[in-house]
């Protein structure tokens, strides 16, 4: 039952000032990105019904939690979110027990939709339930905020930076949980960040922020080679790519995976055959060539159709391409597109020096 | 001690109980709006609920004694409802108590409130709790230590009040009569073993009190910092 999120804030705080308006889909993870500062965290608020002095509306699968020209506007304990908190803001006089079903105590019995035991396992809370709330590490911490949004049996779930206080370490321990409550959930979250790997790794959809206004949105993998965004135009830049496990190559350590574009080898992924993973392949380790090149130690060469050439700073050249309707972002130097003569609609070789595995 | 004295140590505590209620179920509401909000009045308000622990008790008693007379602003209308007077009375030391010991129950809450931080009501907010239940289910159990530093001052203030009772309530055995009034009688009429024995358990029970309080807040202090 997916319907959609149409929104729009306006609100004028001191040297700030937010007028996002748009569209997300009422399903998956849309995430919110963009630099600190941009009014990502004031969208959640907004949504929420944490900030006052909001003009706009925000309307949920029909529902209408707020328009200021109808003068709706529900209080924030009526408007069924979950809300995960970048401090975590845990109850300090309650236990975890405590703080997880503070929410699902105050939720009507025909509304939940989460049960603590249930939630208590995805997120590894059993051995954590007794302890007193502030003895825990940043980890856990957000862990039981996670379960304790989710127990409130939300519509939306709203996270604002969930991983941004913890260490890489610690991150790691998380993103796991957060994969799982992706498979598992079937409410919409917003996900706010401004780290890039956090964002390849959680989000469907993608919305970018700049200074308090909505730029663009649209499925993730769409926007990463969206070569008018900064995402597909900076050092990082690379596609995004859905591909399947075909075989595992025992010999030699490898598994070869199938994508709409063609096939893939790479090291060993310790998943089983027909297991769906995504894929980065940064535009920094694509090269190009006009013919293929027959001997060589690169594994993965794919045949690909030139669609657009960017220039990027003075010397570089951002290359978009596609293969059975599947992009790849290339980056070469002006000097090389001019010696190919490469100009959009040629078919050329790309070279795949490496792949990068997220989830 | 004599039946008079047995007597005045019952009204005294019965005052002092009485007062306390009604100081928590006035202050509280109004010690959260001075932690809150962001209107100008707010400092009008506070400097009114100080004033007791500046004025001359005498200053207080002397208005209260002609706002409480039968024909004054609070003693008029009263007597019209309950056909008594207020001033002399039991009654009338209660709103005297009340007013003379509000800024003790109304600043330590004040404290605890401002100190509460908003992210956490917030989050309760997130979590389908309203204003009401989150004041009941965060508010109050994290102000906790706030709470009963002003139920204690408040009640022992109330128990150590002279200056205010001798004005508007006189010395009216069984009715207005408090400790520190007979107290006060016991050293004019010069029987100091009888001045001796109250005073002396006057002292006890406000050092007592606030041995326990600043203990208590010892306590909390370092169970916040973690230890």
């Amino acid at each position: 039952m997916s319907g959609d999120i149409q929104f729009h804030f306006k609100l004028r705080r001191q040297g700030f000032q937010l007028d996002a308006e748009g569209g997300l889909p009422a399903s998956g993870v849309n995430a919110l990105f963009g630099v600190s500062g941009c009014g990502k965290t004031t969208v959640l608020r907004c949504i929420a019904g944490l900030e006052s002095d909001v003009t706009g509306y925000f309307i949920i699968n029909g529902e209408r939690w707020f328009d200021s020209d109808r003068g709706i506007s529900l209080g924030t304990h009526q408007r069924g979110v979950g809300y995960v908190f970048q401090e975590t803001a845990l109850f300090p006089h309650l236990d975890v027990q405590d703080n997880l079903l503070y929410g699902w105590r105050r939720t009507p019995n025909e509304i939940r939709h989460n049960e603590p035991q249930h939630i208590t396992g995805i997120l590894g809370l059993e051995p954590l339930l007794k302890r007193n709330s502030a003895d825990l590490s940043g980890g856990e911490r957000q862990r039981v905020a996670i379960g304790r949004a989710l127990l409130n049996s939300p519509q939306l779930l709203l996270m604002d930076e969930p991983m941004a206080a913890l260490d890489r370490s610690r991150k790691k321990e998380i993103l796991p949980y957060l994969e799982r409550l992706h498979a598992e959930a079937e409410i919409p979250i917003i996900y706010v960040t401004h780290d890039l790997e956090e964002l390849i790794s959680v989000a469907d959809h993608l919305a970018l922020m700049e200074a308090g206004r909505l730029m663009e949105s649209g499925p993730i993998a769409t926007m990463m080679v969206n070569t008018r965004l900064s995402i597909a135009m900076d050092e990082d830049a690379g596609a995004l790519i859905s591909a399947r496990i075909e075989r595992h190559d025992e010999q030699f350590h490898l598994t070869q995976l199938q994508f709409a574009g063609g096939e893939l080898t790479v090291g060993r992924i310790d998943r089983p055959i027909g297991a769906e993973v995504k894929l980065r392949i940064h535009a920094k380790d694509v090269s190009l060539t006009l013919e293929h090149p027959g001997a060589t130690s690169i594994l993965n060469i794919l045949q690909a159709t030139i669609t657009e050439l960017v220039p990027q700073g003075k010397s570089r050249v951002i290359v978009r391409m596609e293969l059975g309707g599947v992009p790849l972002l290339a980056r070469i130097t002006r000097k090389s597109e001019s010696v190919l003569a490469l100009r959009p609609g040629m078919r050329v070789f790309a070279q795949i020096k490496s792949v990068a595995l997220h989830a | 001690m004599t039946e008079a004295d047995l007597s005045a140590l019952w009204v005294t505590l019965r005052l002092a109980l009485i007062s306390t209620i009604i100081l928590l179920l006035l202050g509280t509401p109004l010690a959260w709006w001075l932690s809150r909000t962001q209107n100008r009045m707010k400092h009008w308000v506070e400097a009114l609920v100080a004033l007791p622990l500046v004025l001359p008790p005498t200053v207080l008693g002397f208005y209260l004694l002609i706002a409480l007379a039968p024909g004054g602003i609070i003693g008029g209308p009263w007597s019209v409802l309950s056909g008594a007077s207020l001033a002399f009375s039991f009654s009338g030391l209660v709103i005297g108590s009340v007013l003379y010991s509000m800024p003790f129950v109304v600043q330590p809450m004040q404290n605890a409130f401002s100190q509460l931080d908003g992210r956490l009501l917030e989050a309760a907010s997130t979590l389908r709790a309203s204003p009401l239940n989150r004041f009941f289910s965060l508010v109050l159990p994290l102000s906790r230590r706030g709470l009963i530093t002003a139920t204690t001052l408040g009640f022992a203030h109330t128990v150590g009040e002279f200056g205010v009772v001798l004005m508007i309530g006189g010395n009216i055995p069984g009715e207005t009569q408090v400790l520190s009034i007979a107290i006060y009688d016991h050293v004019e009429s010069l029987e100091y073993t009888q001045a001796h024995l109250l005073s002396a358990g006057l002292l006890v029970f406000s050092f007592v009190t606030l041995l326990l309080i600043y203990r208590l807040e010892r306590r909390g202090t370092t169970r916040s910092d973690g230890t």
